[in-house]
């Protein structure tokens, strides 16, 4: 397994290389040298080279720098939407997530956020191998309510409302999570139904509303 | 009752339905509780022997409702309080239901509610138990959970609740006796209530430390109250312990660090918990049937390209029987008929023989007598009028009807600083502004409150007035267009601008859309009749001291006075002068103002453009004195006063701009 520092250098070379420019890097403008021990175990696995003058990405080194990235940006995802994390705070805290989370929590990570295009701060987050088996099967997926179409169904995932009132007035109609909904109607208000009964809101609460989808997405 | 009375009356603080016997000494009183269109009301006449209002609209029972009645051998006072969700308030509703809690020392609570809806139910069922309440739960509208497929037992609920737990369907009077039974027989016992996680706990005990025990809500829930924020217990505590309050400020917001998500998020959460593992073991969760019979033209009234022409179809329905058989075929008896040919030629009989003074006879039987004019309007204008309309009104919020409209329209209302909810007291204004005003209460936040106050002073005609300008612009389609038209725009332009200029949260809109439900004719009888007699006690003194100012204003030349000052404005618009008057008298009641110009009419002095123009702008003018003395009542002096100095300049400003553009356009009436 690659060391922090190690991935940290994978992600700044992806990048400075392949998202901003795609002029290679030279190594002598940044802080690190041949030979510190990162480059070196970076060198030996013959994710990078080096030419004497630019570090640059190859083989394998690629696919390992971009998944490094995507980490990165869905832990920030993450924590924006369902921890709640401000953004002042994201920056530094997803840089230490990013290493915990391995594939297959990352799959599900990016599964629980309905498969995300962009990051907080608007950059792409690169597409993993459960985004594109997305584009045919959808699996569970968490929506906000307004994005439903008639007819979905599925349980409450989480409330996020970010007002302590509305988030009251969803907890007291019974709104909760774990409790199965089915929309009914987009306009002119969105109607649903709630265990046995209807509720009719706009869409400033249904956007506080996460659903976690059953089945297939109508369209 | 005096003038000086009935001013303070409607100024004073204290609610204009005080009751006499605030305090029964030794009877044991009964509170019932619930969500909204559970059946609460139903309940409450069937304990009481009084039937009461029942509504399927969230809202509408604001005003607290008492009864009495003998359960077994004993008497019981009964109070039925407005529909809440949960302990912790957002509503004025629930904060009137949560005081009654406090104050009243319940011997028995009773929980009516919603069967079929029982998971969410039982969170305040949890709740009131939590707060040491003696509670006995209802679980009424049993026919429409069975009718789902939903079966409870409720032999295990009881055990797992540690309460008496009874089925009903209470407009059928079924299981109503059993109910009684258990009332009879209620021993308050200690009921189990849910342990929150360590950290909740430990701040709950330290926060019961604290609390001074007096009041009837356990320490416990009092404590949970104000870990979740609730400004009104937190403001009640704070002036309580003064200082002391510092103390428990730390505990909650060390409780607060100790999780990421708000407390009342992570307390609903832990009650949703024991909540779904109670639904486990008594109900069978397997049920998916739905009400489907009505579920058809339920989605026809929602839908956007049914539901408006459904609306519209509503509107004429209602238009035809208050602005056609009440507005005129019945006024037309009641006013020419009875009083015109029977009671005033009799009265001014009766009076000129006893009462020989001219000024004497004047306050009693002369054009603006107290008889001729104040109760000759009351009677044959203003009750057939508003009689038809909350008969309408009635049966349009029993069928549940008002939600579905209020979502329709929610949007719209958006764009003028209101949320859908405000349908009710806007529908309500076309029948007597007044009550309007005071259904404003309803709304949430103190912007929408203002804003709606404004729009029924401002743009909303009541039915009384509807009724006479209908009569002024019979047979002129062209010229009601205009008014409808105007009044339309004024009341969307005044709110957009309100929208813009007044400070505060925008609204949000959420709703419960109850089952649409045949109304019961019993139901909309008594509903129409409870609300009339309200309208006469209220309403019936102040047209009488209407009638008592215009004899004063008259005697002493002030109204002279102020008749000349106002034909100002009257010349400006271009309406005769004459019509001033009745601007005048429009204040004393928005229809007496119509109807002078009626007269004006009727005698050929005011037609054509003129006719159109005044009409718009009596509408506009001043609300009547009562609607007037409201707004001070809800909105305060001060804001009462602001809205009248925009209207009264507003009003004319408008008048004399269509007058213009009237003229302008050479448009032909």
């Amino acid at each position: 397994m690659l060391s922090q520092k190690a991935e940290e250098i994978l992600e700044l070379l992806w990048v400075t290389t392949q998202e901003e420019s795609d002029q290679p890097m030279e190594l002598k403008n940044k802080k690190y040298s041949p030979d510190t021990p990162e480059i070196k175990e970076l060198l030996k696995l013959g994710f990078v080279k080096y030419d004497g003058k630019n570090l640059t990405l190859q083989g394998e080194g690629l696919k390992e720098a971009e998944s490094v990235v995507r980490r990165h940006r869905l832990a920030e995802r993450l924590m924006a939407d369902v921890l709640d994390i401000q953004e002042n705070l994201l920056e530094k805290n997803a840089c230490q997530f990013e290493h915990l989370i391995r594939e297959e929590v990352e799959e599900n990570v990016c599964t629980l956020l309905g498969h995300p295009r962009e990051c907080p701060h608007g950059k792409p987050i690169p597409i993993g191998s459960c985004c594109k088996r997305n584009a045919y099967e959808a699996k569970s997926v968490v929506l906000m309510l307004c994005e439903l179409s008639p007819g979905d169904r599925g349980r409450v995932a989480y409330l996020r409302t970010g007002n302590s009132q509305r988030l009251q007035k969803l907890l007291t109609l019974g709104i909760l999570p774990g409790v199965e909904v089915e929309m009914l109607q987009r306009f002119p208000s969105f109607v649903f139904r709630i265990g046995h009964s209807q509720m009719a809101v706009d869409r400033e609460m249904a956007e506080g509303i996460h659903v976690r989808l059953k089945g297939e997405k109508r369209r | 009752m005096e003038a000086a009375e009935i001013v303070r009356h409607w100024l004073g603080k204290g609610s204009c339905h005080s009751t006499a016997s605030e305090k029964e000494e030794g009877l044991k009183r009964i509170i019932l509780v619930g969500s909204p269109n559970v059946g609460k009301s139903v309940v409450f006449g069937n304990l009481t022997g009084k039937y009461v209002t029942v509504s399927n609209y969230p809202g509408t029972t604001v005003e607290v409702t008492k009864g009495k009645g003998k359960i077994g051998e004993k008497e019981f006072e009964i109070i039925d309080t407005p529909g809440m969700y949960s302990l912790l308030s957002i509503t004025e509703e629930e904060r009137v239901a949560r005081s009654m809690l406090m104050e009243k020392c319940p011997g028995v609570v009773i929980q009516v509610t919603d069967a079929k809806n029982i998971e969410r139910e039982l969170h305040l069922t949890l709740q009131l138990i939590e707060a040491g309440m003696p509670v006995v739960l209802d679980l009424n509208l049993m026919d429409e959970a069975e009718g789902v497929g939903m079966k409870i037992d409720l032999e295990e609920l009881e055990r797992q609740l540690g309460i008496p737990v009874v089925a009903t369907v209470a407009t059928e009077g079924v299981g109503m006796d059993i109910l009684k039974g258990r009332l009879a027989a209620y021993e308050n016992k200690e009921a189990r209530s849910i342990k929150y996680d360590e950290a909740l706990e430990s701040a709950i005990q330290r926060i019961e430390r604290i609390l001074p025990s007096k009041y009837s809500l356990s320490k416990r829930a009092i404590a949970l109250l104000l870990l979740q924020e609730d400004s009104g217990i937190t403001v009640l505590i704070r002036e309580e312990l003064k200082k002391g309050y510092n103390a428990l400020e730390d505990i909650m917001q060390e409780t607060k660090k100790h999780y990421e998500q708000p407390l009342n998020y992570i307390i609903a959460l832990s009650r949703q918990k024991e909540v779904r593992r109670i639904i486990g073991k008594v109900s069978d969760s397997s049920v998916k049937k739905t009400l489907n019979l009505r579920e058809e033209l339920s989605r026809l009234t929602m839908h956007p390209l049914t539901g408006i022409p459904i609306l519209l179809a509503s509107l004429y329905g209602l238009y035809e029987f208050v602005g056609v058989l009440g507005a005129q075929v019945l006024v037309d008896f009641f006013e020419n008929g009875v009083f015109g040919k029977f009671i005033n030629p009799l009265a001014t009989r009766v009076v000129s023989s006893i009462l020989p003074w001219k000024v004497a006879q004047e306050l009693l039987v002369d054009q603006y007598g107290i008889i001729t004019l104040g109760i000759r309007y009351a009677i044959a204008i203003i009750l057939p009028i508003v009689t038809t309309f909350f008969i309408a009104f009635s049966i349009i919020e029993d069928t549940g009807y008002l939600p579905r409209l209020a979502m329709l329209i929610d949007r719209l209302f958006k764009k003028i600083g209101l949320n859908g909810r405000a349908v009710i007291p806007v529908v309500l204004g076309f029948g007597c502004d007044t009550m309007a005003t005071m259904v404003t209460r309803i709304l949430e936040t103190k912007r929408e409150r203002i804003i709606a106050t404004l729009l029924l002073s401002l743009a909303i005609p009541c039915s009384a007035q509807m009724g006479v300008i209908l009569a002024l612009l019979a047979g002129n389609t062209r010229g009601l267009g205009i008014f409808i038209g105007v009044m339309a725009i004024i009341f969307l332009f005044t709110g957009y601008l309100m929208a813009k200029l007044v400070p505060g949260e925008k609204p949000v809109f959420y709703m419960e859309i109850p089952s649409l439900r045949w109304p019961k004719l019993s139901n909309v009888i008594t509903k129409t009749y409870t609300r009339v007699e309200w309208y006469f006690k209220e309403i019936l003194p102040l047209f009488i001291l209407a009638s008592i100012l215009i004899w004063l204003g008259r005697i002493t030349g002030i109204f002279d006075l102020i008749v000349s000052v106002l034909s100002y404005p009257v010349h400006w618009i271009g309406i005769p002068d004459k019509a001033a008057e009745a601007f005048l008298y429009g204040f004393f009641r928005r229809d007496f103002g119509a109807a002078g110009l009626y007269d004006l009419k009727e005698t050929g002095i005011l037609s054509g453009i003129p006719l159109v123009v005044s009409v718009v702008t009596m509408a506009l003018f001043m609300p009547c004195i009562a609607q007037l003395c409201m707004t001070i009542k809800e909105r305060g002096i001060k804001m009462a006063l602001g809205m009248l100095a925009f209207i009264f300049p507003f009003a004319f400003l408008i008048g004399g701009l269509l007058n213009q553009a009237l003229l302008i356009l050479e448009v032909k009436l």
